[in-house]
């Protein structure tokens, strides 16, 4: 490592040292890594109270299924979620990010976040990389001036809608809002459209599967039900499991005891005055 | 040609009854050539967390040396260890912090955190965290780990039996591999104890 290159804290932002070596080495024939992307559906309509978001639980990495049960619906504030689609290193940076600058906001203003501020921060934020932080994000939540939904599309652009899709599974998604939705839905109905669309998406798209988690955010409250249903669970499971009659062969153990943790409680004298 | 598939990998993380396992292959190859066969890619940060990276090795030395030296700051500073979640999290800003120019590694991260509790997790090339109850796995090896870990995992066992099914995961899926294997190095991991293991495997 070059001698100014000391590894202290950063102060914030990308760091481009190792471009010109992976560059080289795509010259030379190497071929770069597929990042973990997830393929998703996520959704969000607003109902008569406030914003209903729902979200796929499948991560892939190319064609392979790399988390059967991810998160995709990201804190923003205590009253504004944000589902991600897209590269999910840059939906859990950009949401995590500007969770916090909304956070230090909060502290600054003595004020509730509002979902417009949000919004502004990320589009901010998406369009000065050009569309290469690749983020689709539907942003929701209900502050002082009613609900919002929101979505943001990698390159900086956004769209106020009162339901919205995104991700590779959200025609599968929108075709079951414009066929069902209507305005002043009410909670449960809400929710079950949501989940039906989702459903729709789980089945009909082969990046998005799994579980559909949903998170209502109404006036004052919200409610993240995780895993809200699972409508794929693992159909046969051989009671018996795998015994191995050929044991594995070691060739060499080290054994490192670990010293027990003790606890120290500091027992000494009153300062003197 | 693969970035990945230069040097040959492969990791495998699995949670147990307050117990933890992480095993890798130990082949170090150049494309084709195979030169070395004992190349450590699980690494101790502290006594309770262990990373193994796979991935082009020559990353995999220096992003672990680069964790060591925050790992030592950190306790410096704070005159503790690292807990494994904070230590999951300091690797994905790192990894994040060369999202246009990544560290062509991915790290599988396992440690036991307070009250014992066993924590796995992996990530893309550029710190997308995934974190599992079961098991994770990464290198060139992925695909039959996959699959073999989904069929002979179960949940709960106990730290011997944990070391049989993770080795035998690991084996099974490295036999399908040309370019991991020649043997396998395990680490399963209890709260009083650290068991370190060579396996034997098919040299070739």
């Amino acid at each position: 490592m070059s001698q100014s290159a000391v590894d202290v804290p950063p102060k914030g932002g990308f760091s481009f040292d190792l471009c010109k070596r992976n560059d080289m080495l795509t010259q030379k024939g190497l071929k770069a890594p597929s990042f973990l992307k997830t393929g998703t559906t996520i959704v969000g309509l607003i109902f008569k109270d406030g914003v209903i978001l729902g979200a796929d639980t499948r991560a892939t990495e190319g064609p392979i299924v790399a988390d059967k049960n991810c998160e995709k619906i990201h804190y923003m504030a205590p009253n504004i979620y944000c589902c991600g689609a897209g590269t999910a290193a840059d939906t859990e940076a950009v949401t995590d990010m500007v969770s916090s600058q909304l956070r230090l906001h909060r502290y600054q203003t003595g004020r509730d976040s509002r979902v417009i501020t949000a919004l502004t921060l990320l589009k901010k934020h998406l369009f000065s990389y050009q569309g290469h932080v690749s983020a689709a994000l539907v942003l929701g939540g209900v502050d002082i001036t009613g609900p919002h939904l929101h979505t943001i599309y990698p390159h900086g652009s956004t769209d106020t809608l009162p339901f919205a899709t995104m991700g590779s599974g959200s025609l599968a998604a929108m075709s079951v809002f414009e066929a069902k939705y209507k305005e002043g839905l009410t909670r449960d109905e809400g929710i079950k459209l949501v989940a039906e669309a989702i459903c729709s998406g789980i089945f009909n798209d082969l990046g998005s599967g799994s579980n559909v988690d949903i998170c209502v955010i109404t006036k004052g409250n919200k409610e993240y039900l995780r895993n809200y249903m699972e409508p794929n669970p693992r159909t046969y499971v051989s009671s018996k499991g795998y015994s191995f009659t050929k044991k594995t062969e070691v060739l060499l153990t080290k054994i490192t005891p670990l010293l027990e943790r003790v606890e120290i409680t500091e027992v000494g004298e009153a300062m003197e005055e | 040609m693969q970035i990945f598939e230069y040097n040959g990998s492969a990791v495998v993380a699995m949670v147990g009854k307050n117990c933890f396992a992480i095993a890798s292959d130990r082949r170090l190859g150049v494309q084709l050539q195979t030169i070395a066969t004992d190349f450590q890619r699980i690494s101790k940060i502290h006594d309770r967390v262990f990373i193994g990276l796979s991935g082009l090795a020559t990353d995999v030395q220096t992003l672990y040396q680069r964790l060591v030296f925050r790992h030592k700051l950190y306790q410096l500073r704070e005159e503790r260890d690292m807990k494994p979640e904070t230590f999951a999290s300091l690797v994905s800003a790192i990894l994040y912090e060369k999202r246009f120019g990544p560290y062509l590694c991915q790290p599988v991260i396992a440690g036991l955190g307070d009250d014992d509790k066993p924590f796995i997790c992996t990530m893309d090339s550029i710190g997308a965290k995934e974190l599992a109850k079961d098991f994770v796995v990464s290198g060139t090896a992925s695909e039959s780990l996959y699959g073999a870990c989904e069929a002979m995992y179960k949940p709960d066992m106990e730290a011997e039996e944990l070391f049989e099914t993770i080795s035998q995961a690991l084996l099974s899926s490295v036999d399908r591999d040309c370019l991991s294997g020649w043997g396998g190095h395990v680490y399963i991991v209890t709260p009083t104890e650290i068991k370190e293991r060579i396996l034997k495997g098919r040299m070739d």
